[in-house]
């Protein structure tokens, strides 16, 4: 794999720190007039998620990590992995509960989705910024009721939970924000 | 701002001056490295280096008796590009025959705050040593290398790397400490004249006579941001030369490239330079300050990528 500089250092560049994939968030150069330079980084650990930063002497030079994402399809869940396909090439994956991790709440059996591979194996599965689910629970709402009100949970044919407006029926199709988790508007079929 | 500076040193009978950005030689710091470039005059070719500051070329009009100057010029650093660093920038640089630092400290503070009173209410002075800031900032002694103590604060305060990265070596501790918290925790909106650097930072400073622990250079910051330093500017032609010797020594052995003694100026320490303090002061961050920016790139019309 290639090593990168810390010249080269700049937001999403991928590389190996303690044995695990990063991605570079942010890069400062640091240097005292009469001393030595640093770059300061800010780093998100791809297995945990966990952002820290990390100072480096400039010039030193750190290992790449190979780190790529690919669109896929969610196929089916055996219980214990999760299983994906790549439509064009047709090449399957299957992911464990720690890669899946929150994201397979929002997927449905066909759903796409992002899949991060390390070293050709699943790190990590990012679904859709929105997603359009079915209803299949949630109390029944009272005529009348408009958007505006406190809402009740709804829970969605793919697993998740999400308040939704009081007037929102069981059956009925909505989208939904999976970067916070919010109910946007109804779909009409 | 440029005007306002040739005003503020007209009014004190101060000379502008001008020298050479494209020299015979340049300075040994190994932690400066230059941009050199070929001279092509058949049938000789030479190399010459574009300046890292006018620091030796004043410094032989102080000793040739040109009095008090000042000059605003570009400087140029090679492998500096970041945040708050341009390779190519201007430099305010200064030098005052017969004043110690204290003197000159206080003029830079005078001179801030005219420069910045369009642009802030009147900001207060800090006048504090590196010493004191440091065990303020941190509870460790800069003086004092107790690399225990340093790597205990180190991983007390979520620097781990700095074991490694460090090592033994106490210059190279004090910048990371230094540029990784001392420098936050400075107060906002001050200006801080930060004296009684280390010895082993003094560059081109004078040694302190009573306390050869620290040298006689100081450096301004405001809101984190280093702005300038100064020295009482060493006149010692064998003292000179032996750190250019050792400078030169380091960069043969750590690879870096290769660069001579600059002769003339050693001759004109020779000769004899007065007494005086000197001070360089950027003026790209000075305006980053004044106008409140995040980046130098905002106070250049043409940083490095559309240059």
């Amino acid at each position: 794999m290639a090593t990168f500089s810390t010249n080269e250092f700049k937001g999403g560049l991928k590389i190996m720190l303690d044995n695990d994939p990063c991605s570079i968030i942010e890069n400062e150069f640091v240097k005292p007039g009469k001393g030595q330079a640093f770059n300061r980084v800010r780093i998100r650990n791809l297995k945990t998620g966990r952002v820290i930063e990390r100072t480096f002497k400039s010039g030193d030079t750190v290992e790449g990590a190979d780190v790529v994402d690919k669109e896929m399809q969610y196929l089916y869940s055996d219980g214990e992995f999760w299983h994906f396909m790549v439509p064009d090439t047709f090449e399957q994956y299957q992911a464990d509960k720690n890669a899946v991790s929150d994201a397979i709440k929002w997927l449905k059996e066909q759903d796409v989705c992002t899949m991060t591979l390390w070293n050709d194996s699943p790190l990590s599965v990012t679904p859709p910024n929105f997603v359009e689910l079915t209803i299949t629970e949630t109390d029944p709402g009272l005529k009348g009721d408009t958007s505006g009100g406190g809402g009740k949970p709804a829970t969605l044919e793919s697993g998740a939970v999400v308040r939704v407006p009081l007037f929102v029926q069981i059956g009925e199709v909505i989208k939904v924000d999976t970067r916070t988790g919010e109910y946007v508007s109804r779909v009409k079929e | 701002m440029l005007a306002a500076i040739r005003r503020f040193f007209e009014a004190r009978e101060v000379l502008e001056v001008e020298t050479p950005l494209l020299c015979r030689a340049t300075g040994t710091d190994p932690q400066l490295d230059f941009f050199s470039s070929q001279f092509n005059f058949p049938p000789n070719q030479q190399t010459l280096f574009l300046q890292t500051s006018p620091e030796f070329a004043m410094k032989r009009l102080l000793a040739a008796g040109s009095g008090s100057i000042y000059q605003i010029c570009k400087a140029f650093r090679n492998g500096e590009a970041g945040r708050y660093h341009n390779p190519e920038f201007t430099i305010l640089e200064w030098y005052r025959v017969g004043y110690d630092l204290r003197q000159l400290m206080a003029e830079v503070a005078e001179l801030l705050l005219q420069l910045l009173q369009p642009f802030h209410a009147a900001l207060p002075t800090r006048q504090i040593s590196y010493q004191q800031l440091f065990l303020d900032s941190t509870g460790l002694d800069p003086l004092i290398f107790s690399v225990e103590d340093y790597r205990v604060y180190a991983a007390a305060n979520s620097l781990p790397e700095a074991v490694e990265l460090c090592g033994d070596d106490h210059a190279l501790w004090l910048d990371f400490i230094f540029s990784h918290r001392v420098q936050q925790m400075m107060e906002k909106d001050t200006i801080y004249l930060l004296h009684g650097y280390p010895a082993i930072q003094s560059s081109l400073a004078r040694l302190n006579v009573d306390d050869p622990r620290i040298s006689e250079r100081f450096e301004v910051f405001i809101n984190g941001v280093e702005l300038g330093n100064g020295f009482y500017e060493l006149a010692d032609p064998v003292e000179q030369e032996a750190r250019f010797d050792k400078e030169i020594a380091y960069r043969l052995s750590h690879g870096l490239p290769a660069v001579g003694k600059d002769d003339a100026f050693l001759h004109a320490l020779n000769s004899g330079l007065p007494d005086c303090s000197g001070v360089a002061i950027g003026l790209d961050r000075l305006l980053i300050i004044a106008l409140g920016s995040v980046s130098i790139t905002e106070v250049l019309a043409f940083p490095l990528t559309c240059a």
